[in-house]
């Protein structure tokens, strides 16, 4: 199969398990052969801001693990809309958090910018802390090459400690609500 | 099936030291090379080995040089004002002809700079850093692989040489995960009649770096290391290339910026540019002859690195005028980008076609 290189931001505020979601796409890449990078920032980040990482995953060798402009983008908070939506490709994919993005709202007419209430799904399951989860299922759903449901979940297992793994059957009901909210996105446009 | 592990390059280098035997490891916290300190303080205790975060980066060295002169696998690791910091023990190191391993995963300087990944402790590494005539060895590793595989390597050769041995990298492949597959031990031991593990029934082992009597002790210790040096030179010439059987373009670089040059060659090949890529992965012995060799049939040759131009210096040495050597750097935590790489040999090719024109 031809794998695009996908070069994928994922941002948020520390706590929203943003490289963890970073770590399970490269395991999910990395299992099905392919190359992979993780970077997280570790800037002078303020208390409050922003956390992020970069990831690249492809079918060749990955230059730089710094991304210039991404093919997606993942903003779970509104100060990550703010910073990482001028970071999108043209014709590239901005998932954002629209439970927690009130105030700062995309703009770009020419990304494909998808709302998914990734808060709102993940205390669906009485938590508040898996919206990442949602958010990847969304980018599964929008790039159906990056992983099946098999892959997501042996790499759910694999990047998540000892301690939280019985949380997983509940990580993947949330993955599958952003799935589905992101499928129902893309069939009404 | 080869069994890949998703891990940090400062993560993968710090489990490769355990595989190597390393059981002493003593480190002052510093960014962005602080997952070494963190996994060395878990892991150690499973091997049975001693973990000490010291009180300062001059104390941490001075650590390593004790467990050395007993005879132990002993290694630091910092970021580049602490490996500042560590020069007063390297240059005693290197005089006492202790093994060890040093990795410095660099940050942009000078001063204390920032924290992002840079390249610009280059000339401290390859040049000694510290005080008085000596060189160390100074392994060049290009992603999280190699971070494990060379630190392996850096242990041997430490103990094969006397001799401290640096590992240099910038925090980018510090920092970042890929896949690796963790090396297995190479098994080599080496014998260690000279080190200070308690005379008994035998003569007493001295090791100093202080050198006064008889008046001419100081200037044979030279020779004598300066005839070790030579031997280094000799045997180790490590570097790979890429795609330089018939380049008229080449490119050196090494760590993140050789990995950044690579795709830049991919690329100008895609349009028909005949680009190839020069990697050292030793960068003191310096791969200066088979650099020349590889540039021999080029036309020009463009250094990238993560700072203004250090390695170049070691290029032009190298190829000692026989083609011009042009530079693309830049530093403070930036990363050189594959489109001004390929601006800079589209260019050459460019100005070499119109001066056919014209003639």
């Amino acid at each position: 199969m031809n794998y695009p290189t996908e070069e994928i931001i994922i941002a948020g505020f520390g706590g929203q398990g943003i490289l963890l979601a970073g770590r399970l796409l490269c395991v999910a890449a990395m299992r099905q052969g392919r190359q992979v990078s993780h970077i997280p920032s570790y800037g002078a980040e303020m208390r409050g801001g922003t956390a992020n990482c970069s990831v690249v995953l492809s079918a060749e060798r990955i230059a730089s693990p710094v991304i210039d402009m991404a093919t997606a983008v993942i903003a779970l908070n509104g100060p990550s809309v703010a910073k990482f939506e001028p970071r999108v490709r043209p014709g590239g994919i901005l998932i954002w958090n629209s439970s927690l993005c009130k105030k700062i709202l995309p703009e770009r007419t020419d990304i494909q910018s998808i709302a998914i209430p990734a808060t709102e799904l993940s205390l669906t399951e009485g938590t508040e802390r898996a919206a990442n989860m949602a958010a990847i299922g969304a980018l599964m759903a929008l790039k159906p090459k990056l992983m099946t449901e098999n892959h997501f979940s042996a790499a759910l297992d694999e990047v998540v400690s000892e301690r939280n793994r019985r949380y997983n059957p509940v990580n993947l009901r949330i993955m599958q609500a952003g799935y589905e909210a992101a499928l129902a996105i893309i069939k009404k446009n | 099936m080869t069994e890949y592990k998703l891990m940090k390059g400062n993560e993968a280098m710090a489990e490769a030291a355990l595989i190597a035997g390393c059981r002493y490891y003593y480190a002052y916290p510093i960014t962005p090379q602080n997952e070494v300190v963190a996994y060395m303080a878990k892991n150690m205790p499973r091997v049975n080995g001693t973990f000490i975060q010291a009180e300062s980066e001059l104390a941490a060295a001075s650590m390593v040089m004790g467990s050395a002169a007993s005879g132990g696998r002993a290694m630091t690791s910092s970021s580049s004002p602490g490996i500042t910091l560590k020069q007063e023990s390297i240059s005693y190191m290197a005089g006492a002809e202790l093994p060890c391993v040093i990795a410095n995963i660099m940050r942009g300087g000078p001063g204390l700079g920032g924290i992002a990944g840079a390249q610009g402790d280059y000339f401290q590494a390859t040049r000694g850093g510290g005080h008085g005539d000596y060189r160390t060895i100074v392994l060049a590793p290009d992603n999280a692989q190699e971070l494990a595989d060379f630190t392996v390597e850096a242990f041997d050769l430490a103990d094969e040489y006397r001799t401290p041995v640096i590992i240099l990298a910038d925090g980018y492949l510090g920092q970042m995960s890929e896949p690796v597959v963790l090396p297995k031990p190479t098994g080599k031991t080496f014998e260690k009649p000279w080190a200070v593990t308690g005379a008994k029934d035998r003569k007493q082992n001295i090791i100093v770096s202080l050198l006064l009597h008889p008046e001419n002790v100081l200037e044979l210790h030279n020779l004598h290391l300066q005839e070790k040096y030579e031997r280094i030179t000799q045997k180790i010439r490590r570097y790979e290339t890429y795609k330089t059987e018939d380049a008229d373009w080449l490119l050196a670089a090494y760590g993140t910026s050789a990995r950044i040059a690579q795709k830049a060659v991919d690329k100008l090949r895609e349009d028909g540019i005949k680009a190839g890529l020069f990697r050292p992965t030793c960068l003191w012995p310096f791969p200066d002859r088979e650099l020349a060799e590889c540039a021999s049939h080029c036309t020009r040759l463009l250094t990238v690195e993560m700072s203004h131009g250090q390695m170049v210096e070691d290029v032009k040495l190298a190829v000692n005028g026989a083609i011009e050597v042009d530079f693309y750097g830049r530093a403070g935590g930036a990363l050189p980008t594959v489109k001004d790489i390929i601006a800079r040999i589209k260019n050459y090719e460019h100005s070499e076609f119109t001066h056919v024109q014209a003639s």
